[in-house]
């Protein structure tokens, strides 16, 4: 393999792993702070990409103004979904939790059926970011990928000011550790919790909405990155937004390199990399307590 | 008379069948110190827990400032103006100490500021010291200095100390009781919880002990002095 050639691939790893890390932090959040295990969480992805079909057929103009609009209503949704299905859950088993979450699984696939029907939809890379850099006579980079791997660094950029330099930041993982005592501070945690969950549903909902012009906008789209979420999340350490960080990139570069060198194993390379790296450490990589 | 800052009326609280509370009546003046006695397991952290709404009663009713707050949650209630250091200390310990301060950080119930960060570091230059540790990283008085000094960053009008000076050592209880002493000065009431009853007593104005759920006690501290068998029977000193 030519210099070149390991760029590109290096390149597609760490875009399809900043990608994970955005959805696999929303879902470590969810999991390490409130304790739910969210199935839907691969749905939120699926609605964000039809949030960006449908956006960008006529209703917002340019593609900041579609991320914008898009960032505000997964948020109110997020929102709005903890209020009235997920704030129940705090105090049930898992397997409630499983149950609950895999039925708003299939509720979003019927609500996307009624929606948007069946096919695969594509949505157009914006004009202005839909060229390549050449690299060689015959090879080059398509931009678009570039501005997915800067989109989600300035993303995880801002989710780390958000919990290491923020009051609400504070507030956020003084909760993971005790819920009461945050109580007693006189923080409504109730709020608190919600706001957590809308934002991680913005963060699964802004990966689906930026990889949908690179990838199909399909039924079922969800399913597929809820598996890979949440073996990023174990391999990480539940809980651990750093770990999500170094666990999304492992995995992508398993993935993208293994394709690469062993095509006949790669669909089960990256389970082969969990089960070394659980053996290793069964915790994750990041443990936390 | 005015309303009481904090005021129960015959509350009664389980844990499961275990009935903990008989029917306490409890109340406290702004500026006001008071002494919450009795041994272990009389219902001292579970009155104080009822009061903030951790633990829910069964019956009765706990009033803040004259107003019902009962059922109103943990939050609501605090923010009328209580600053709690709870037994254990509930520090946080994957927060700093200027974490744990500044989180916790707002204007009391009228809307006066007078507990800065500045502030609290002057009044604990221990704290000051540490300022950059994590909370894990902090000795048990350095925890219970921060406990307190995160409480006074709510600008609370009552604080309420559960097991003030407990496992600490002589040198450093003595720290906190001085510090106790000072918060008092400035006119916040408290109400304090403490096994040291030789140095409990001198800093209240009021002594309530607990025996068994029910209010035995509730009086000047001075005269329990001239009580001795009394004391000698409910607390075992």
């Amino acid at each position: 393999m030519d210099i070149v050639s390991l760029l590109i691939q290096t390149l597609n790893a760490v875009q399809y792993g900043l990608v994970l890390f955005l959805l696999a932090s929303g879902l470590t959040l969810i999991f390490g702070i409130m304790r739910i295990i969210n199935l839907a969480h691969g749905s939120f992805y699926m609605i964000g990409a039809y949030m960006a079909f449908g956006l960008s057929s006529g209703i917002t103009e340019t593609l900041p103004a579609m991320i914008a609009v898009g960032l505000i209503l997964s948020f109110f949704i997020g929102f709005i979904l903890e209020w009235v299905f997920y704030a129940f859950l705090y105090q049930r088993e898992h397997l409630e939790q499983v149950l609950l979450t895999y039925g708003l699984i299939l509720v979003f696939e019927e609500l996307r059926s009624i929606l948007f029907g069946n096919d695969v939809l594509g949505v157009a890379v914006p004009e202005a970011l839909a060229g390549s850099i050449p690299l060689t006579a015959t090879l080059s980079y398509p931009v678009y990928r570039i501005f997915i791997s800067a989109a989600c660094l300035i993303m995880a950029g801002l989710l780390y000011y958000l919990i290491r330099h923020t009051r609400l930041g504070m507030m956020i993982r003084a909760g993971s550790h005790d819920r009461n005592m945050v109580q007693a501070l006189g923080i409504n945690i109730d709020l608190l919790f919600r706001i957590v969950f809308a934002l991680g549903f913005m963060l699964a909902a802004f990966s689906g909405m930026i990889s949908a012009p690179m990838t199909s906008v399909s039924p079922g789209m969800g399913n597929q990155v809820l598996i890979i979420s949440f073996v990023v999340v174990v391999i990480g350490g539940i809980g651990s937004v750093g770990g999500a960080m170094v666990a999304a990139m492992v995995i992508a570069f398993a993935d993208v390199f293994g394709k690469l060198l062993v095509p006949a194993y790669a669909g089960m390379f990256v389970y082969l990399v969990m089960a070394l790296v659980l053996l290793w450490r069964p915790e994750g990589i990041f443990r936390k307590g | 008379m005015p309303d009481a800052l904090l005021e129960t009326a015959s509350l009664h609280t389980y844990y499961g069948t275990s009935h903990v509370l008989r029917g306490i009546d409890f109340k406290i003046q702004p500026g006001e110190t008071v002494a919450l006695m009795g041994r272990n397991g009389m219902g001292k952290s579970t009155l104080l827990k009822t009061m903030l709404g951790l633990v829910r009663p069964r019956l009765g009713h706990v009033r803040i400032w004259g107003k019902d707050m009962t059922r109103a949650s943990t939050h609501k209630i605090v923010r009328q103006g209580i600053g709690y250091v709870p037994e254990g200390r509930g520090i946080f310990p994957n927060l700093s100490v200027r974490e744990n301060l500044v989180m916790a950080s707002r204007s009391g119930p009228d809307g006066g500021g007078h507990w800065t960060l500045q502030r609290v570091l002057e009044t604990f230059p221990r704290l000051q010291e540490r300022i950059g540790n994590g909370g894990w990283q902090l000795s048990g008085g350095e925890q219970q200095m921060l406990a307190i000094g995160r409480a006074l960053m709510t600008n609370p009008e009552l604080l309420i100390l559960d097991e003030a000076t407990e496992g600490l050592a002589p040198a450093i209880a003595k720290e906190i009781w001085r510090i106790v002493r000072e918060i008092r000065d400035t006119g916040i009431a408290t109400i304090i919880v403490d096994k040291n009853f030789a140095a409990l007593l001198p800093l209240v104005d009021r002594s309530v002990i607990l025996v068994k759920g029910e209010v035995v006690y509730d009086g000047p501290a001075k005269d329990l002095n001239a009580q001795r068998d009394f004391v000698h029977q409910h607390l075992g000193v």
